[in-house]
């Protein structure tokens, strides 16, 4: 193992670090210049409700650019098709006058996602199209698709009144008490995340010394769990207050969850990576590229119907213009994150401190009241940031280790 | 008449690692054609390269001495500039343009911002007639055969007012017939344009066919020059120029070597070109390799050998496979990677940052890419095992490392050799294929390998080692076939081996000794 080093730690988090320091940079902006406060329960809910969507297409999206800086544009239409679909068998409109049960709908609309990644990851994987150019056929042909339904089936070209059995699987509160009210079940919920966390950070600490391995000091995992515990009661209090945690953090934590142990700890989240680190090599070591592929950009078609069916429930309809630009938030989500462009490299984790930095900046230039224009221009020099920043660190230590191997292999000539 | 027009001066050049060019020495002549012989890796290609400025000047020790003035390349426009022009093997024309678009491309006719294209076409037309072609100058590159573009080439190269045409293995990618055009239009050009002419090839013959002097490469340095005027120069001599070099004990010894039966046969395997497929790069290969052997496979680049090695991997290269492959006795179709790795095979290729390595991955991940399966319960990875897994191959193959967790890709070459074959000894197989295991690595570290390779044997798996260095290939194996021109051109038990009788087995001269061995086993 490498020798601990502050340094290392530091250069390793330092988006995580820009995400707490941008945070309460806006937190005191807002203070002083507007006078709102960006800590209160609303607000601070808002900000992961409408990012949801971000954190739950970013996992899909960085399977994709796993496999060696893959995309995939049609997320965002495919949104607005999949609510439309949605809209079209839940709700009583003019195409299809009478609904279908919540379960048949979820069926239907899970089906037409897998349908559709197959098709894509067939097209992708097997027929070799360039993932950028199949996936633009759809960002092309979905919201034209989805525009159709929805003028169809609607006079108003927008499908709305979703039935409560099925907003309240993506959207409103669990254990739902008044505004301002300290809920007792969201805060117990968060005591135990947050003591499982730390129990978890503690175990694998045990587990390394146990077996002799060079393990983290104790001060310093102590101070990881302590931040991590402190975000989760923060937002655990802060849901609290709002009235019961969001149901779309569960499905948030879910994907991430499940998506964080896939790309750590198996060996399919393993395969995405060597196929994106070196196709060729990956295939010679017995691993089926092509199935690898396919797989990325079906499980990108399931996330976006998640995201879809979320965006759509929270919003309370399907609209014609629902999902725009998602496929981009997402990208640059994973981007900020330090998910390499070329593959082969990235976290779930990072993923999400980009998410929540872009999500931040969003919200936070907004309560300032800053133009959504000058917003844009800021999101766009964020992303080429983090992106000169990764690559500019990248050089710096290629520089560093040759300068090393050169010393070596003097030293090595002089001795002959 | 005999005026120099380069001279080279103790050029040394240096890579991380690696002395690839020592003290050599070159001087040709006005109006020569002047051949460079080596062995793979011997320096020739990097010699031309530091002549033609592609290793920029400042990064080799030595002079370069050119039309009498000492020159300093800085890139290839400075030495295109005096007139030394390189043609590399690989053909850089561009399929979708003409042929005198190609041949113009950065020495575009015409005034400063805008190309005149009758004068390019017309220009093009003149160098074309020169070499020989008849084809118009408006044609698509991808309509031409290679033979015909290899023209295309020295017509650009003309056309950019060489004085001394240096070309890389041309005919490397040719027929027979378009082959022997080739070398008639160099003489042409000797003769009609008074051109000076440096040519690398490993085709023996036709450098002695084509040559005024030939110049051997090896280990970086040179080691003879023979000029045709003052004697003849028959293959035989240019081989004991090749391969003069002596054998000492630089292959650890193998005691008590105990075979066993044939683990893998492979019988009239025939493989054809994937891209070219008329095209065989195996030709009716029929080999075999018992328990506890090892079993060299010699032959130059280009000849056959990683193309037979990977089709035998689970089909992992060519196309219109045909032939029976035999394991343990039994046949076995083996369609992918994924089946030969089941079947007990393995392959290490030549081309470990290519193919064989994920760079940007730690030293970890990659030792257990091959067997993941090995370290996991299901689908779950057991990163502690997987630890204890990376860490003991390490220890046992000596990989230098400050840990586990250091990305391959910046460790030197001899350990990241050692990461590959760790990676596929963990995979455990039964049959290693090993192409090229000591490829551009240090002395010291090839002698680990070696001991890796002797360990690997004892313990009972078969060992096919492919190499173009002729005395690892006898120092090492226990059985050696020659491979040339995708075929199998001789087998011979290494105690009868010599260089010598190799050699005359590619270049089909049939020495004393070699008559023996060749197919007696057959």
């Amino acid at each position: 193992m490498n020798k601990f080093n502050i340094k290392n730690v530091l250069e390793k988090n330092i988006m995580t670090i820009a995400l707490f320091a941008v945070y309460v940079l806006f937190v005191l902006l807002a203070a002083v210049i507007k006078g709102t406060n960006m800590l209160d329960p609303s607000i601070v809910t808002s900000l992961i409700e409408q990012n949801a969507y971000v954190f739950v297409l970013g996992a899909g999206m960085l399977m994709c650019m796993l496999t060696g800086g893959n995309i995939d544009l049609s997320v965002g239409s495919f949104v607005c098709f999949a609510g439309a679909v949605a809209g079209l068998f839940s709700v009583e409109n003019n195409i299809i006058k009478n609904t279908t049960p919540t379960p048949v709908t979820l069926l239907i609309v899970v089906g037409v996602g897998l349908a559709y990644g197959a098709v894509l990851g067939y097209l992708i994987a097997y027929v070799r199209i360039p993932p950028w150019i199949a996936t633009l056929a759809g960002y092309l042909a979905f919201r034209g698709l989805g525009t159709q339904i929805l003028t169809k089936a609607s006079t108003t070209n927008a499908i709305s009144n979703f039935p409560s059995s099925l907003t309240h699987i993506f959207s409103g509160k669990l254990f739902e008490t008044g505004w301002g009210e300290l809920n007792i079940p969201c805060v117990a919920l968060g005591v135990i995340a947050a003591g499982v966390v730390i129990f978890l950070n503690f175990k694998a600490r045990a587990n390394k010394i146990k077996k002799g391995y060079e393990a983290d000091p104790f001060w310093f995992v102590l101070l990881k769990s302590i931040l991590i515990a402190a975000v989760i009661l923060f937002l655990a209090i802060e849901f609290s207050l709002d009235g019961g945690i969001p149901v779309v953090v569960l499905w948030i934590a879910g994907v991430l969850i499940i998506y964080g142990i896939i790309t750590e700890k198996t060996t399919i989240g393993r395969h995405f990576m060597t196929v994106g680190g070196n196709a060729e090599a990956s295939r010679l070591s017995g691993i089926n590229n092509k199935l690898i592929m396919f797989a990325a950009y079906l499980n990108m078609a399931i996330l976006t119907v998640v995201a879809a069916l979320i965006v759509t429930t929270r919003t309370g309809a399907a609209n014609s213009f629902a999902g725009q630009e998602f496929e981009l938030d997402a990208i640059a989500a994973c981007i900020v994150g330090g998910v390499s462009a070329y593959g082969g490299s990235g976290t779930i984790i990072g993923m999400v401190v980009g998410a929540a930095l872009i999500g931040v900046i969003n919200q936070g230039m907004s309560l300032v009241g800053v133009d959504q224009d000058w917003i844009k221009i800021v999101k766009g020099l964020v992303l080429l940031a983090a992106v000169v920043f990764e690559i500019l660190s990248k050089k710096n230590r290629e520089k560093k280790s040759a300068m090393k191997k050169a010393a070596a292999a003097t030293a090595k000539t002089q001795e002959t | 008449m005999a005026k120099v027009l380069l001279e080279m001066n103790s050029i040394t050049k240096t890579f991380p690692g690696v002395k690839a060019l020592d003290n050599v020495n070159l001087k040709v002549e006005e109006g020569e054609i002047h051949a460079l012989v080596g062995e793979n890796g011997a320096g020739k290609s990097t010699l031309m390269n530091v002549l033609s400025g592609i290793y920029p000047y400042g990064t080799y020790e030595g002079d370069i001495i050119y039309d009498g003035e000492v020159c300093e390349f800085h890139n290839i426009k400075d030495s295109e500039k005096k007139g030394i022009v390189i043609i590399h093997q690989e053909l850089a024309l561009i399929p979708y343009m003409t042929i005198g678009e190609n041949m113009f491309l950065g020495n575009e006719q015409g005034s400063k911002w805008c190309i005149d294209w009758n004068r390019t076409y017309a220009e093009a037309d003149k160098y074309l007639a020169m070499v020989g072609l008849s084809d118009s100058s408006k044609t698509l590159v991808k309509d031409i055969g290679t033979g015909k573009q290899q023209l295309v080439e020295i017509a650009k190269a003309l056309a950019k007012n060489a004085k001394l045409l240096i070309l890389d293995e041309p005919t490397s990618s040719l027929n027979e017939t378009d082959s022997r055009a080739l070398l008639d239009l160099m003489k042409k050009l000797q003769r009609e344009e008074g051109m000076t002419m440096i040519i690398i090839s490993h085709k023996l013959n036709e450098v002695s066919y084509v040559a005024d002097k030939i110049t051997v490469v090896r280990d970086g340095s040179t080691i003879e020059t023979m000029d045709s005027k003052n004697q003849e120069i028959s293959e035989a001599r240019i081989i004991k120029g090749m391969v003069g070099r002596e054998i000492t004990d630089r292959f650890p010894k193998r005691h008590d070597i105990k075979l066993g039966d044939v683990m893998m046969e492979v019988k009239n395997w025939t493989v054809y070109h994937p891209e070219f497929s008329e095209r065989k790069v195996c030709d009716d290969v029929s080999i075999n390799v018992r328990a506890g052997e090892v079993v060299g496979i010699y032959g130059l680049m280009g000849a056959g050998r990683t193309e037979l090695a990977m089709s035998i991997f689970g089909r992992s290269y060519g196309i219109g496979i045909s032939g029976e492959l035999m394991l343990r006795g039994e046949p076995v179709t083996l369609k992918s990677p994924k089946q030969a790795i089941e079947a007990g095979l393995a392959y290490v290729t030549e081309d470990r940052k290519g193919n064989g390595l994920v760079l940007s991955n730690s030293i970890l991940r990659n030792t257990t890419l091959a067997n993941l399966g090995g370290v996991s319960k299901g689908t779950f990875i057991d990163k502690d095992k997987e630890y204890e897994v990376a860490q003991e191959y390490v220890e046992k193959l000596k990989t230098k490392t400050p840990s586990v967790e250091q990305l391959v890709g910046n460790l030197s070459g001899g350990n990241q050799q050692k990461v590959l074959l760790a990676k596929w000894m963990f995979a455990n197989p039964d049959i290693l294929i090993l192409d090229e295991p000591t490829r551009g690595i240090d002395v010291g570290a090839k002698y680990e390998i070696y001991c890796i390779i002797n360990d690997l044997a004892k313990a009972g798996k078969s060992v096919v080692m492919i190499s173009s260095e002729l005395p690892e290939v006898i120092g090492m194996s226990d059985r050696i076939y020659i491979m040339n021109q995708a075929k199998i051109v001789g087998e011979m038990k290494a105690s009868e081996a010599t260089q010598e009788n190799i050699m005359a087995c590619i270049v089909g001269v049939s020495g004393e000794s070699s008559a023996d061995g060749v197919g007696s086993e057959a």
